[in-house]
């Protein structure tokens, strides 16, 4: 079975070390939340899992299927079938939703097959009409230029509509419930649900317990200061929306005492 | 310094005074400096000026590429006029030259459409500007005469190509258009060699009127091989509700220096100008432009956008001129680089002097780079780096894509950026 095993994992910005020994398994068909303060190295985990030139991994390793993906670009990770949705999607000027999701199509392609022409425009069209259609988007939207002046929620379902058209077998989702009103947190969750199946695996990243309601998740991590200090199943997520995070500073506040003498933030 | 050539022999005396006046300026001037603010940033120093003679007919010049031929901004042309220094292949539509449009090389215009020529000839370029016009003024050999009487619509599109192969050669050339009140045109206008090793020299002067109520789109494309060294004085004059719509696309040359200006005189003139560069290894493009509002209620529009490789460089020099009177003018310059390399250098120096008190101007210029964090998204979804780089460059140059309603001009221009990547 296809697997993210992220193991023992330290990461950099730097000098400063972010990750501070992180374990965690995310099988196909599982859905794993991750939650955790502001400033838990939550994001800075997505980006190392993605490849960020910035976030340098210096022990421990990611395997995908097995294989480390150290040494792999992030469009190689890609190609394997790695997926993050941004917490803050960049905004590409000029390039249409159209125009960007075809090339990262042909790449998906042209990285199985060296030879390949691309996928023909009208069935382009077809599955990228089909894809907006399950996230209730508007076909406009595929000509309008990538998060340039999208608004939160727009970037956020375009987000998720990158990931409809790429069908990853590993999603992370950093905080795509951030800044949605409930209807599109509604709409962002069924899009995931409905491309969720036995080939998906998905990290779920969220400091809030709301996202949950839609998307259920059959293990919750809680991550503090760079490690998972907590794992649980569901009822974990509920104990954090009632009790807060307080309880989880003062249990592990130990590292956050490290760290902060050594100069972290 | 040109061995060979008697000016103005066999042509009409106002040509001949005219080549008098520039070859004695040439003959007096010495070649820009660096010390002179306009080509402070361009040092031509190492052109090897004594080495050129003019282009003579020689059987070893290639052939100009087929797909420098193809209509460009439609179907099929209304007129094309091909030429090399092997001689001039000239067509106009049978149906355009029944209407009095004239369209033919600068040889033919002076035996047979002198007085057409004369209205045109030296109004709006003084070849006494410098050396380098002077001597595009005295020699000018290459050249096209476009003329489109009043009211006469022009529909399908014009198409020059100037040639200019052979290490050594010197070419001249002058462009003139005369639009009468009401016509209207689209006229496109390719400079191009093969790159050849040795220097080869470029002087052209363009000279544009575009009368009352006219409407000219006018394409100029520089696709010179890169051991061209090119130069170029440019102006176009629009009057009374007369609108211009002027494109550059420079992707070749060694270095170039162009001056272009657009004189917008008569009230509701309009005056738009379009630039797209894009610079490698060490190539070096200097435009300057100038917007001249004299009269009210004119407007003018300006962007220019270039990327950069490699070791070039890029200078954009602007400045919008309100004329003091000129009421209600609204006036809008941009100049945007896309720096691609840590060796490669844009400059940008926009400029307003303006003597008018109800007046709408703006301005802008950037030199920015690449934002990685854009590159790491593309990435992130299996889009390779080089792939990457491309779409971020391509949505840089859309709003000049945009502003340029020729498909294959534009896919000329994508062509370009995809060459300059590779
Ligand atoms: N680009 C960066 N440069 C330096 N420090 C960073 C950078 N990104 C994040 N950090 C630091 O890393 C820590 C974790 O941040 P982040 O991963 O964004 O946390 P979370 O996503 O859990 O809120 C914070 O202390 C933050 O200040
Ligand atoms: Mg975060």
């Amino acid at each position: 079975m296809a697997q993210l095993e992220i193991k023992n994992l330290h990461v950099c910005i730097g000098e400063n070390e972010i990750i501070k020994g992180l374990d965690l398994v995310v099988g196909q068909g599982e859905i794993h939340a991750l939650m955790g303060p502001n400033g838990s190295g939550k994001s800075t985990l997505a980006y190392a899992l993605m490849g960020h030139p910035s976030y340098q991994v210096t022990a421990g390793d990611i395997l995908f299927d097995g294989e480390s993906l150290l040494e792999m670009a992030p469009d190689e990770r890609s190609h394997l079938g790695m997926f993050l949705a941004f917490q803050y999607p960049v905004a590409i000027p000029g390039v249409t939703v159209a125009n960007f999701l075809r090339t990262a199509i042909n790449g998906h392609r042209q990285a199985k097959n060296p030879d390949d022409k691309g996928m023909p425009i009208p069935e382009f069209r077809k599955v990228l009409k089909e894809k907006m259609d399950l996230l209730q988007m508007d076909h406009g939207f595929a000509g309008r230029y990538l998060n340039d002046g999208f608004s939160g929620g727009e970037k956020k379902r375009a987000e998720i509509l990158q990931m409809a058209t790429l069908e990853p077998r590993i999603a992370i989702l950093d905080e795509t419930d951030s800044g949605l009103d409930i209807d599109a947190l509604r709409t962002v969750a069924e899009g995931v649900n409905a491309l969720q199946g036995p080939d998906l695996g998905v990290l779920v990243i969220t400091h809030y317990q709301r996202l949950l309601n839609y998307i259920k998740p059959d293990y919750v991590h809680v991550m503090f200061s760079g490690m998972i200090v907590e794992s649980g199943g569901p009822e974990l997520a509920l104990q954090l929306e009632e009790q807060g995070y307080d309880w989880i500073r003062e249990k592990h506040g130990e590292a956050n005492a490290v760290s902060a003498a050594t100069g972290d933030s | 310094m040109i061995p060979g050539i008697e000016k103005g022999q066999g042509e009409p005396e106002f040509v001949r005074a005219y080549r008098a006046r520039a070859w004695d300026a040439f003959a007096r001037m010495k070649l820009p400096a660096t010390t002179e603010e306009a080509w402070r940033r361009t040092d031509i120093r190492k052109l090897d000026a004594g080495r050129f003679a003019p282009a003579a007919p020689d059987e070893a010049h290639p052939d100009p590429p087929i797909w420098l031929l193809e209509p460009l901004a439609g179907d099929k042309h209304g007129g094309q006029i091909t030429i090399t220094p092997n001689g001039v292949e000239a067509f106009l539509d049978n149906e355009l030259a029944e209407k009095g449009v004239v369209f033919t090389d600068l040889k033919t215009a002076i035996r047979k459409h002198p007085e057409t020529l004369e209205k045109v000839l030296g109004q709006l370029v003084n070849a006494e500007e410098d050396k380098l016009s002077a001597l595009a003024g005295a020699f000018a050999e290459q050249g096209v005469l476009l003329y489109v009487p009043k009211g006469v619509v022009v529909e399908t599109p014009l198409h020059s190509v100037l040639w200019g192969p052979g290490v050594g050669n010197a070419y001249f050339s002058h462009l003139l258009v005369w639009m009468e009140e009401g016509s209207s045109a689209t006229y496109v206008h390719e400079y191009a060699s093969p790159t050849e090793n040795g220097q080869v020299l470029h002087s052209g002067i363009v000279e544009v009127h575009v009368g009352e109520a006219a409407n000219l789109r006018f394409v100029e494309l520089q696709s010179w091989g890169e051991n061209v060294w090119n130069f170029t004085h440019e102006r176009a004059r629009v009057d009374r509700a007369g609108e211009l719509d002027w494109i550059f696309g420079a992707v070749g040359s060694h270095l170039t220096k162009n001056f272009s200006e657009i004189d917008l005189v008569g009230e509701g003139a309009t005056g738009r100008m379009s630039g797209f560069y894009f610079t490698d290894g060490v190539q070096h493009f200097d435009h300057d432009t100038q917007q001249n509002h004299n009269a009210p209620h004119t407007t003018s529009d300006l962007l220019f956008k270039g990327a950069l490789e490699d070791q070039s460089r890029s200078v954009w020099q602007g400045m919008i001129y309100v004329a003091p009177g000129a009421q209600k003018t609204d006036g809008y310059q941009a100049n945007r680089n896309l720096v691609l390399s840590r060796e490669a250098r844009a400059d940008s120096i926009p400029g307003l002097e303006i003597l008018a008190d109800d007046v709408r101007c703006t301005h802008g210029a950037t030199v920015g780079k690449v934002d990685p964090e854009e590159v790491f998204y593309l990435r992130s979804r299996g889009i390779p780096e080089g792939e990457a780089e491309r779409l971020i460059v391509e949505g840089f140059f859309d709003p000049i894509m945009q502003r340029i309603p020729f498909d294959k001009v534009r896919q000329r221009l994508e062509q370009g950026i995809v060459d300059k990547l590779s």
